[in-house]
């Protein structure tokens, strides 16, 4: 332990930690900007800086490790002017149209400037050239509004591998940008949206879809169903000052029918449907290539997340055909509404109109991509992001936290507890493992109350090895056979798991992979701001729910069993091919 | 033949051969920290300028995005995405020649070769560009051509000083 004084408070705190958090622990909140726990500590923005007794500088708090006997103060006259200086620099340069701009309620730049109280600008400097960027389905970025604490970058390079946002030009107008300061659709990017999650101001936002979705909601000519991604129950309260890993599970149900819509349905009813595609998917791989020797691409790759899809697209085309041809359950639900729902209430595909609500931006880049019609009308017709979704609510007078819980409508409402761990890291494989093992083996589940426990939690990358026992006839093959699977999140995780993937030095058979930190929990259109401890919270929550269920198995969901008699036939028929399946283009990274 | 006035080739470099060379350059490089520049200093020197399909290749040969390729790029005034001329006028907007009237010399130069600052002739002949002081203040107004300092300029020599170039 450390001993220092912040303040004239005396702090003890283990080795390594930064003054910024000192404080914090001591009571005082230091603003800061650019600083990013874990991921992006440079210095930078030096909003941070604090006095150093005998140091002649003011330091930046954020990137300085605490030292024995250090004093610190951290609102002196020097201190509290230079943070200023800083302050109405960015400010002089910034378009700061706060009440009209959509991150006015999570802003960390307002909220800097506001606790420093400042009154007045002394500056009045040019501003720079302002470029809104729209060329992508999901992301909005506004050059007027960075104030280059450069995150994004770091985040998009470093955390996703993927570099599609960098430091452009120098000096003043040195902006954070796709390259020469064009557009994102000219460039590698995987509209993941981790770059909107990190930045502290309205630089990078996800595309509105509040309005369409008001539109169709007014439109007697429309039946609108909403479907809920299983990471929303475990985020959405957060938009409310609720503590994060607060489940709102029933109170979304309400809030949802009270906004209007005529079907409150659940994405995980489609998750449950994935895991039995995605699943038979697997096993018919393994028989392929175990019983008819057969070439056969694997490792499986999961399909669920765009993102990972588009990542792949770009940088390794190479393991297109390892990808599970399965839809994401949210394109599957919007084929299933516009099909098999349509017909049992009698109404037109092209009468319904399907509305997500997603932890995620790249759901709506997913949405949109031209093969995603198999129901004839385009799947999902809108995206709302957890945050978006939040601020209609509020839009709409509804005092959230004081809603009742109500269920969701059936029959697209009713979900396994294996799809509401689709929100986390590791959860769409554990959902897997647990269908497939009772398929193969006909004999329970052996784990603790159901979870797999080395592919959960924080970890980058995580495997497992798995011997199957024994086996029902129709899987003979697979007695005595050792399954291996792996589970990456975070996209430069992934790649590093590729490279040894394709190495040779790493064998599997099935492989996870999500986008984002956490996994879904952790989306680029979540609640701001995900922390890991906000993440582990959400995780937390999403077992909770998984537990609380009377079924926890995709394929003993029995609205899922119905769907599967009266319409689909059987998982990979030619009917589920032709409404659940879809097939992936390489893309050139650069135009 | 159209000779590249440079050396004795003869102006029989084909594209291919560039390609050739910008790919070895690349490859030197490959496992080198720090190699982007170097390579993009080559390939500068090889087609005059940065073209887009040169960025690219280097991106796929260095393994870097397009966007860290063109941070570095545009960070560094050396570097030229543009076709430049076979002289770089450079005309000095420092205090010292503004105020003597380097504006005018400028506008002068802007309209005789039908350019704006940052553009190059149609004929590649010249680049025009400003600066902030070429340490030439007691000569005022000032610009350099390539390498030789032209002082105490009047918008009516400017003619005479470009067909010295030409
Ligand atoms: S959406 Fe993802 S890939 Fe695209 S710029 Fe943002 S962080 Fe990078
Ligand atoms: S876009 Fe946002 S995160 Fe990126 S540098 Fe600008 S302010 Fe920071
Ligand atoms: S991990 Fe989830 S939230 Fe992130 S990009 Fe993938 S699907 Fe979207
Ligand atoms: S927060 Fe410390 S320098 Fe930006
Ligand atoms: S100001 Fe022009 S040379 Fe110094």
């Amino acid at each position: 332990m450390i001993k220092l004084t912040i303040d004239h408070t005396e702090v003890r705190v283990p080795e390594g930690t930064t003054v910024l958090n000192a404080a914090r622990q001591a009571g005082i909140r230091i603003p800061s900007l650019c600083y990013l726990e874990g991921v992006h500590v440079v210095g930078g923005c030096r909003v941070c800086l604090v006095e150093v007794e005998g140091a002649k500088a003011l330091q930046a708090s954020c990137s300085m490790p605490v030292s024995e006997g250090l004093r610190i103060r951290t609102s002196t006259p020097k201190v509290r002017a230079a943070r200023r200086t800083v302050m109405e620099l960015l400010l002089s340069d910034h378009e700061g149209d706060c009440q009209t701009c959509g991150r006015s309620t999570d802003c960390e730049f307002l909220a800097v400037a506001r606790d420093l109280d400042i009154r007045d600008l002394h500056f009045t400097g040019a501003k720079h050239h302002r470029l809104v960027d729209e060329s992508t389905p999901a992301l909005v970025r506004d050059s007027a509004k960075c104030i280059m604490c450069r995150r994004c970058i770091t985040v998009c390079g470093e955390l996703q591998a993927t570099g599609a946002l960098w430091a452009q030009d120098r000096g003043f107008e040195c902006v954070a940008a796709p390259a020469f300061g064009q557009n994102l659709d000219r460039v590698a990017c995987v509209q993941c949206g981790q770059c909107a999650a990190v930045c502290p101001t309205a630089a990078i936002t996800e595309r509105d879809h509040i309005e369409r979705v008001w539109e169709a909601l007014g439109d007697p000519g429309k039946h609108v169903v909403v479907q809920t991604a299983p990471a929303i129950r475990a985020g959405l309260g957060e938009c409310f000052g609720l503590p994060p890993g607060t489940l709102v599970t029933g109170r979304m149900a309400a809030a949802l029918r009270r906004l209007g819509f005529d079907g409150v349905f659940d994405t995980n009813f489609a998750a449950d449907l994935t895991i039995l595609e995605e699943g038979t998917e697997l096993l018919m791989r393994l028989k392929a290539a175990l019983v008819e020797q057969k070439p056969v691409a694997l490792p499986q790759f999961t399909s669920c997340c765009p993102g990972w899809i588009k990542f792949a697209e770009y940088f390794h085309p190479d393991l297109l055909p390892n990808l599970s041809t399965a839809k994401s359950p949210q394109q599957m639900f919007g084929a299933v509404a516009k099909t098999y729902y349509a017909q049992a209430i009698g109404r037109r595909p092209e009468d319904i109109y399907v509305v997500s609500v997603m932890p995620c931006t790249a759901k709506k880049f997913e949405a949109q991509r031209p093969e995603m019609n198999d129901s004839g009308f385009q799947d999902v017709d809108a995206v709302l992001t957890t945050r978006e979704l939040g601020r209609m609510i509020t839009q709409s007078g509804l005092d959230f936290t004081a809603l009742p819980d109500e269920a969701m409508d059936q029959p697209l409402g009713m979900s396994s507890g294996a799809a509401d761990i689709f929100a986390n890291t590791g959860g769409v494989m554990e959902a897997a493992l647990r269908t497939v093992w009772c398929v193969v083996t006909g004999t329970p589940f052996p784990f603790e109350q159901l979870h797999v426990a080395p592919i959960e939690g924080m970890e980058g990358v995580k495997e497992m090895a798995i011997t199957i026992p024994e086996a029902v006839p129709e899987w003979a093959f697979l007695k005595g056979q050792t399954l291996k699977v792996a589970v990456a999140h975070g996209l430069a995780h992934a790649d590093r798991l590729i490279e040894q993937v394709q190495s040779g030095q790493k064998a599997y058979h099935f492989i996870e992979v999500m986008s984002c930190s956490g996994g879904c929990i952790g989306g680029g259109g979540q609640p701001r701001f995900t922390t890991n401890e906000v993440r582990r919270e959400r995780m937390k929550a999403i077992f909770a729910e998984d537990e609380g269920k009377p079924v926890r198995m995709s394929h003993e969901n029995p609205a899922i069993a119905a769907l599967y008699r009266d319409f689909l036939g059987t998982p990979l028929s030619e009917a589920s091919h032709h409404l659940l399946h879809t097939h992936y283009a390489a893309r050139g990274v650069h135009h | 033949m159209n000779g590249c006035g440079v050396c004795s080739c003869g102006g029989a470099t084909s594209e291919a051969d560039l390609r050739l060379r910008l790919d070895e350059a690349i490859h030197q490089y490959q496992a080198v920290p720090g190699g982007l520049i170097p390579v993009l200093q080559t390939a500068q020197g090889i087609y005059g300028h940065l073209p887009e399909p040169a960025l690219l290749r280097i991106c796929s040969g260095l393994n870097k995005s397009y966007s860290e390729v063109a941070g570095v790029v545009s960070f560094y005034s050396f570097f030229s995405t543009e076709p430049r001329g076979r002289h770089t006028i450079r005309v000095c907007l420092g205090t010292a020649c503004y105020v003597r009237g380097a504006n005018r010399v400028l506008a002068g130069l802007k309209q005789a070769l039908g350019i704006d600052v940052g553009q190059t002739t149609p004929n590649l002949q010249f680049t025009l560009e400003v600066a902030r002081c070429l340490g030439a203040c007691g000569i005022a107004p000032a610009c350099m051509v390539d390498n030789v300092v032209h002082q105490s300029i009047k918008p009516n020599q400017i003619a005479s000083i470009l067909q010295s170039y030409e």
